[in-house]
């Protein structure tokens, strides 16, 4: 009898594991485009009964640092995880990641972006597929502009933004000339610096990876960018990231924002903001070059290599970033709010130019950003706002810092960079990069 | 006379002064957990609450099965808590060696490092133990989080008790089990109580280990506010209302026993 009842309990936990669905744990950041892809995924379960989908949903830094965790110790928790354009080569470089291959004909690679292919590759090999994909560009009030009677060229220069903040600051209304990052941290303040300072002509590092931050370039862009702040910018700017200046500019208290292109759509949604149908959109401002002019970063979806079901994971990020998801996704809300920067047939689409003022601009900038020439002059290092190397997070932040205390006026931009410089130098001779 | 009541009712402004203070961001956060979108970053006092926000977060996380968590979390781990902190403090209170201020210093020590600075032995611990996104993970990491608080604490009421009245009961012969159970246990109660609250209000607020060591299944309510933080778009209703929804049932608790908690946390203070 007892053997009769181990024998059918067993044949039963052999069922159940048979019948069991794989389950693929995704973590994943919080933004618009997210959650509309965690809205419209029971349709990819009820194709797919096999696979179940459960989410893990965090803020970028909390991601970021979990995500690391995870993988380096090889824990399995997650299946699928968003990786930015940073971390992908230098995870796929360690062996963490799956690589990409046998991707479908009807997944149409080569439809995506090859700035974004190439960023989340490593020695040409794909090892993310982009989910979304954003460059920087300059948004402006339109309304503002056309009162005090100023025109904004197809590509402005950073003396032309100068003219433009000074004209149109009128504090006693509470309207500032511009707003700009101000926030410390290397993903934060530095997005913008950085590609301030590669249009001034500097870069990080020179091909022997001797760190330029005491340039002149550097000052130049620095006391620039901390004048243009002082007298036309907000108060408190050391404060602001991507959303305070968001909230700053939707709620009409900027003139001028150079930020991410996927602010665009959040400041056309007439249910975000008091700004939309009043924005205007053109490049990045440049300086003495166009190289490194606008960024270049995407989140994109990346499979570790200890995950247990990766094939599962595989389909679904197949499904996530595929053309017929987009078409999904407009289908559902509109062309405006569909994942913004992978595919050119996204911009391709007349429905999705007509929706969305911003698209032309965006594609231009996406097109246009090379992160493997980012600098007027050659330098050993990929990316665009950000140094493709795992040290440039830690020293990135210091630099940071030390120029969001210049602003705030706790120290000189030469005490800055002199900190700055350092803490750079440190990094890559302890790295090994410097001999 | 006139003078010292003058005095105190300086001080009675003071109090509410700073007590606003202190409320002030929670009463913000409640207001706009009942505004739209778009009206969240107004100043505005006055507007037309909705309850938006709300049926979105219902609608996009499972706001129960967080809730349960946090609760098997909190209890769970504050039982366990007291099961290794009373008999070390009923110890050190009523035998104490001269070592016992040393070790109770030493143990509170332990609060003083950063943990994040042992994050990645205990993941790698948690990992081969099986315990990664496990509910009985993270009863044993809080309860070992709060260790120190519930021995010193407990140490503290247990002091309060004259040693004469323990010595009594075992001259009249009462065994270790009558002792607690008849002498000690209704003596230190209110402090207990107290402290058990204490615990596991802590206990419901770490969101350090819950964000680290759980994912998908055992995550508690911290990890559902942090997933709608964010820094690309503007979700301050949503995030507010996420919060509201999970401090909730911490802060209902409080308010209901906040007499006794205030009561059993000045008792060894104002001796």
């Amino acid at each position: 009898m007892i053997k009769h009842l181990t024998s059918l309990a067993l044949f039963l936990m052999a069922l159940t594991s048979f019948a069991a669905p794989k389950t693929v744990t995704i973590a994943a950041v919080n933004n618009p485009a997210m959650i509309e892809l965690k809205k419209l995924s029971p349709k990819f379960e009820a194709a797919n009964p096999d696979i179940k989908l459960s989410w893990v949903i965090v803020e970028e830094n909390i991601l970021r640092g979990r995500v690391t965790t995870d993988i380096s110790t090889g824990s399995g928790q997650f299946d699928l995880v968003f990786l930015g354009l940073y971390e992908t080569p230098i995870f796929a470089k360690r062996g963490w990641l799956r690589e990409m291959k046998n991707l479908p004909a009807s997944y149409e690679v080569e439809d995506v972006f090859k700035s974004l292919r190439d960023g989340l590759s490593f020695s040409n090999k794909l090892y993310a597929l982009p989910f979304y994909g954003e460059s920087s560009m300059l948004m402006y009030r339109k309304d503002l502009f056309e009162a005090k009677g100023l025109k904004m060229p197809e590509q402005p220069t950073y003396d032309d933004i100068q003219k433009f903040a000074a004209a149109l600051t009128d504090k006693s209304a509470g309207i500032y000339g511009i707003t700009l990052r101000g926030k410390p941290g290397w993903g934060e303040n530095m997005a913008f610096i950085g590609t301030l300072v590669n249009t001034s002509g500097g870069s990080w590092f020179d091909m022997k990876w001797k760190p330029q931050i005491d340039t002149p370039e550097w000052k130049n862009a620095v006391s620039y960018y901390i004048n243009l702040m002082k007298n036309y910018g907000p108060p408190g700017a050391t404060a602001n990231g991507f959303n305070e200046n968001l909230t700053l500019f939707a709620s009409g208290k900027a003139a001028m924002w150079i930020d991410a292109t996927v602010a665009a759509g959040s400041l056309s949604d007439p249910k975000e903001s008091q700004v939309a149908g009043k924005v205007g959109f053109a490049r990045a401002p440049i300086a003495v070059t166009p190289n490194g002019s606008h960024w270049l970063w995407s989140w994109a979806f990346a499979i570790p290599t200890a995950s247990k079901s990766g094939e599962a994971a595989e389909k679904f990020a197949l499904w996530a970033t595929s053309k017929e998801y987009i078409n999904l996704c407009a289908a559902d809300t509109g062309w405006a709010t569909v994942p913004p920067g992978t595919r050119q047939s996204t911009y391709e689409n007349p429905e999705y130019q007509k929706s969305s003022p911003f698209a032309a601009v965006t594609l231009q900038s996406l097109q246009t950003a090379d992160p493997t020439n980012p600098c007027l002059h050659p330098v050993p290092y990929h990316g665009i706002q950000l140094v493709g190397i795992p040290e440039f997070q830690s020293f990135g932040t210091v630099v940071g810092q030390s120029i969001a205390g210049a602003l705030a006026g706790n120290m000189s931009v030469d005490q800055a960079l002199k900190a700055g410089q350092a803490a750079a130098t440190r990094a890559v001779r302890q790295g090994g990069y410097l001999k | 006379m006139e003078a010292s009541r003058k005095k105190v009712g300086l001080l009675d402004i003071l109090a509410w002064l700073i007590a606003l203070v202190l409320f002030f961001p929670i009463f913000w956060m409640a207001l706009t957990a009942f505004k739209t979108e778009q009206g969240a970053y107004s100043p505005d006092l006055f507007f037309v609450p909705t309850l938006d926000s709300f049926r979105e977060v219902f609608a996009r996380s499972d706001y129960k099965a967080h809730a349960l968590n946090s609760i098997y979390i909190s209890f769970g781990s504050t039982i366990l808590c007291f099961l290794l902190a009373i008999p070390a403090a009923y110890r050190m209170a009523f035998f104490p060696t001269p070592k016992t201020r040393s070790t109770l210093v030493w143990m509170l020590s332990t609060k003083m490092m950063p943990s994040v600075g042992v994050l990645l032995p205990i993941y790698l611990l948690a990992k081969s133990a099986g315990l990664l996104d496990s509910i009985w993970g993270l009863i044993l990491i809080c309860a070992l989080m709060n260790l120190p608080v519930a021995v010193w604490m407990s140490y503290t009421y247990f002091c309060e008790i004259p040693k004469a009245i323990l010595e009594a009961a075992r001259v009249d012969g009462a065994g270790l089990f009558h002792e607690m159970r008849d002498i000690l246990a209704p003596m230190a109660l209110p402090g207990i109580s107290s402290t058990a609250l204490l615990l596991i209000i802590l206990s419901w607020n770490e969101s350090f280990w819950s964000i680290n060591l759980t994912s998908a299944k055992a995550a508690p309510l911290t990890v559902f506010i942090a997933s709608y933080s964010s820094p690309e778009g503007l979700f301050w209703a949503k995030l507010s209302a996420a919060s509201l929804l999970a401090v909730a049932p911490i802060m209902v608790m409080g308010w209901l026993t906040q007499k006794r908690l205030v009561s059993g946390l000045t008792f060894g203070a104002v001796k």
